[in-house]
């Protein structure tokens, strides 16, 4: 184990979240190891299509922040943290002029003003955006950014390298174990420590949107060593997707923004559901609804057996310059060309909005211990509006960054010697050689998980799912490599099970209705297997 | 996936392994059965391979773990550069049904990088090019029309994949010329300048990218991301060079 004693904020995932960190804190002058499994040009972040949300109000509707922040809370169904949202949404214009100052191309009008679009669950025109690609687009002003810092030694980038284990000492994080995938080499990195891990996409391999480089374990490490998380049960179908071989592929939610049309048929010809049941925001309506309506159609027996988005009536103009990228995609995966033919979707595994459970400056239930982006549970509440993802991983990691600063911890009396060997002592290099789960246990938890949390959810499937993870555990009690896994399974299934109402993406035919007894968020701790999450009200 | 079922079909892939850096590399033919006419992409067939729990190759040799990289699988992400019948190009985008049944697809990885184990490369040479250049904004972006807004967007959209790099005769790691991969951000960089500023980035355009390219333009139809790089290096080349 070489160890790296000198301290630095020790930053797990180079995404938008880790990057942006980075670089804030570069700002300040205060040195950063940025670690990831992959370069950040192959981070999640850059697969993000539609667009980043903020209130520029250049379309002439009269838009505000505190409509922003309104939209924010009703789509998350009123349990994010409102102090929280707020600053998020208050941030959003000059986090949106910051990228444009670093040179992110926003599509703009003629007189070089921005061009914001309508996305889902907002009446407003708010959503910013670079054609269909916004996230890579952002992504690549943002690497050019933390260059710069790079070459005054401020960043240090470490991709190849994954998380082995926090550092925990006394009940504060002190650093953290990594190993270079590459070389082999076991590194400990002393120095507060940010998680921007990503959504938790490998609990569901092959079932997600998301990147397949992201195996859900640093997630799941973080759960084991007593991270609490919270609001495991909200996780968020996106309402169109298509199967492509080895995972599901967004079709970005700007398609319906530009005019899209969901339909399906009904007596042979086509019925579009959602405009004759929500009249005023018909395809656009918040995610949630949207993919719930589609999972009620495809099991009303007198439907046809496949949702279509129709997109052949949107103007050339727009798939040129609005949406050449994913016209592209979708000849090249599909075969078929979406300008003529009709696009055939399905509700797939997006955004996970739940996560580490983190306060209102990002701080996890352990000191020194800080989480940005989606692998934090923050400003979406139960279910996420569309353009404010890259919002939350850039002023996540952005506030992340300001409270270590605040926080004034690198001291360089962290850790005296002592505990820190004694804190290294503790990992056992033999089983760092593999932390990943074995794949029999990683495909058996993803099957009982996908099957009990879907769409429409009810108490005796995620019960027995419980009772199968909880054998699994059983079976596996040795096996160090599987055990943070399940419990994380467990965990979530747990979540969802003691929400006994529906709000957002968490909808129980059981309990179809919300209860306000369950306005808060779940929370969870490990060990707490056997016991439900306890329950936190929103104030 | 689309297309009408089809009958089984049996691809075989000739992949190149190497365990590690200092070890010898060694060629195995694996053998991957799919639909006719499916969607399966060499990278599905990888992770397919990858998942059986003891594969052997044609001459019933253990083929274990392959090594590469993968992350987005939709051609957004560059990590699953490697070559692919002599070219270079992403295995998410390599279709099965547009390679001859008969005769092996031969997979190598990329060979301009050193290999880190089997398919899997180290390039980060890359990224230690850009630094050279000083690849980042000098003071803040210009206002720009629409021309030089969507020459910065085609270049924003460069996935570091290397491909280029692997066709272009006149690149060699270590040496001053950053080819393409490092020319295309630099573009972004200069058509997002004021008119007077952007100085350290068309010095370093210049010297590193304008006199150094021999022209062979082999990088232009290679582009897994289909950025205009024949373009994107004469609108460069008018702001960085002729100052217009």
């Amino acid at each position: 184990m070489n160890e790296y004693r000198e301290e630095k904020v020790n930053i797990i995932g180079s995404g938008l979240a880790g990057l942006m960190a980075s670089i804030t804190l570069a700002k300040k002058g205060i040195s950063s190891r940025l670690f990831s499994v992959q370069a950040s040009e192959r981070a999640q972040s850059v697969m993000a299509e539609g667009g980043i949300n903020g209130a520029l109000n250049t379309m002439g509707e009269n838009d505000s922040t505190e409509d922003h922040f309104q939209d924010t809370m009703r789509a998350g169904c009123d349990i994010a943290d409102p102090e929280a949202v707020r600053g998020l949404t208050d941030a959003a214009p000059q986090i949106i002029e910051m990228l444009r100052e670093l040179g992110v191309p926003f599509d703009q009008k003629a007189d070089g003003t921005i061009i914001q679009r309508n996305f889902g669950g907002q009446k407003k025109k708010r959503t910013a955006y670079a054609k269909s690609s916004t996230g890579k687009i952002i992504m690549t002003a943002l690497i050019d950014e933390a260059r710069r810092y790079e070459a005054e030694g401020l960043i240090e980038r470490f991709s190849s390298h994954e998380l082995i284990r926090l550092l925990i000492c006394d009940g504060k994080a002190v650093g953290a174990a990594v190993k270079n995938t590459y070389t082999g080499e076991l590194m400990a990195v002393c120095g507060p420590v940010i998680l921007a891990c990503g959504g938790m996409n490998g609990m569901f391999p092959g079932r997600t949107t998301g990147t397949t480089a992201n195996s859900g374990d640093a997630a799941a490490i973080a759960f084991s060593q007593g991270v609490i998380f919270s609001n495991l049960e909200m996780i968020q179908y996106h309402p169109t997707t298509i199967a492509i071989p080895g995972k599901r592929c967004l079709v970005s939610e700007a398609a319906r923004g530009e005019g899209g049309r969901l339909y399906i048929e009904r007596d042979g010809k086509p019925w579009y559901f959602m405009e004759e049941k929500y009249p005023e925001l018909g395809n656009l309506m918040p995610r949630d609804v949207v993919s719930r309506e589609m999972y009620f159609a495809l099991h009303d027996e007198d439907l046809g057996d496949q949702v279509y988005l129709d997109l052949t009536g949107l103007p050339k103009e727009t798939w040129k310059k609005k949406l050449p990228d994913l016209r592209q995609e979708i000849m090249d995966y599909l075969s078929i060309d979406p300008a003529r033919v009709l696009v055939p979707v399905e509700p797939g595994i997006h955004y996970f909005m739940g996560g580490i459970h983190v306060d209102v400056k990002h701080r996890t239930n352990i000191r020194n211990l800080y989480a940005a982006g989606e692998c934090c549970s923050q400003y979406h509440g139960a279910n996420r509006l569309g353009g404010n993802s890259l919002l939350g991983a850039i002023y996540g990691g952005m506030t992340a960054a300001d409270t270590v600063l605040r926080d004034d911890i690198l001291t360089g009396n962290l850790c005296d010697e002592a505990k820190w060997q004694g804190c290294i002592s503790e990992i056992d290099e033999t089983a760092c050689s593999n932390i990943h789960a074995t794949p029999e246990v990683a495909a058996k938890t993803a099957h009982i998980l996908y099957n009990a949390l879907g769409i429409v959810r009810e108490e005796t499937t995620m019960q027995r799912a419980k009772n199968e993870i909880e054998k699994l555990i059983e079976e596996n009690r040795n096996r160090p490599r599987d055990l943070p896994r399940l419990n994380l399974a467990e965990a979530m299934l747990s979540s969802a099970i003691s929400r006994r109402e529906s709000r957002g993406a968490h909808y129980r035919s059981d309990f179809p209705q919300r209860d306000e007894n369950f306005q808060g968020y779940t929370r969870v701790q490990c060990p707490a297997r056997r016991e439900l999450p306890s329950f936190t009200h929103c104030e | 996936m689309s297309g009408e079922e089809g009958a089984a079909i049996i691809y075989t892939l000739r992949i190149k392994r190497q365990k590690s850096q200092g070890d010898p590399s060694f060629w195995q033919d694996i053998e991957f059965c799919c639909e006719e006419g499916s969607n399966e992409t060499v990278a599905t067939a990888l992770t397919a391979i990858n998942q059986r729990t003891e594969t052997v190759d044609t001459s019933g040799k253990p083929v274990g773990e392959i090594g590469w990289e993968c992350s987005c699988l939709q051609k957004k992400c560059g990590a699953c550069a490697m070559v692919i019948n002599g070219k270079p190009g992403l295995a998410c985008d390599a279709f099965l049904k547009n390679y001859k049944v008969k005769g092996p697809i031969v997979i190598e990885p990329l060979r301009k990088f050193p290999v880190i184990r089997d398919l899997i490369v180290d390039r980060s040479v890359m990224r230690e090019n850009l630094k050279t250049v000083h690849a980042w904004m000098e003071g803040k972006a210009a206002s720009v029309g629409e021309r030089q807004n969507e020459r910065m967007y085609d270049a924003s959209r460069c996935l570091q994949c290397g491909c280029c790099l692997e066709v272009c005769p006149n690149f060699c790691p270590g040496e001053s010329f950053v080819g393409a991969a490092g020319a295309i951000p630099l573009s972004r960089l200069i058509h997002a300048a004021e008119k007077d500023a952007g100085k350290t980035l068309k010095k370093a355009y210049d010297r590193k990218v304008y006199q150094e390219c021999g022209k062979s333009l082999a990088c232009v139809d290679i582009c897994p991301a289909k950025i205009d790089i024949g373009r994107t290096l004469s609108s460069t080349n008018a702001l960085a060079i002729w100052k217009k």
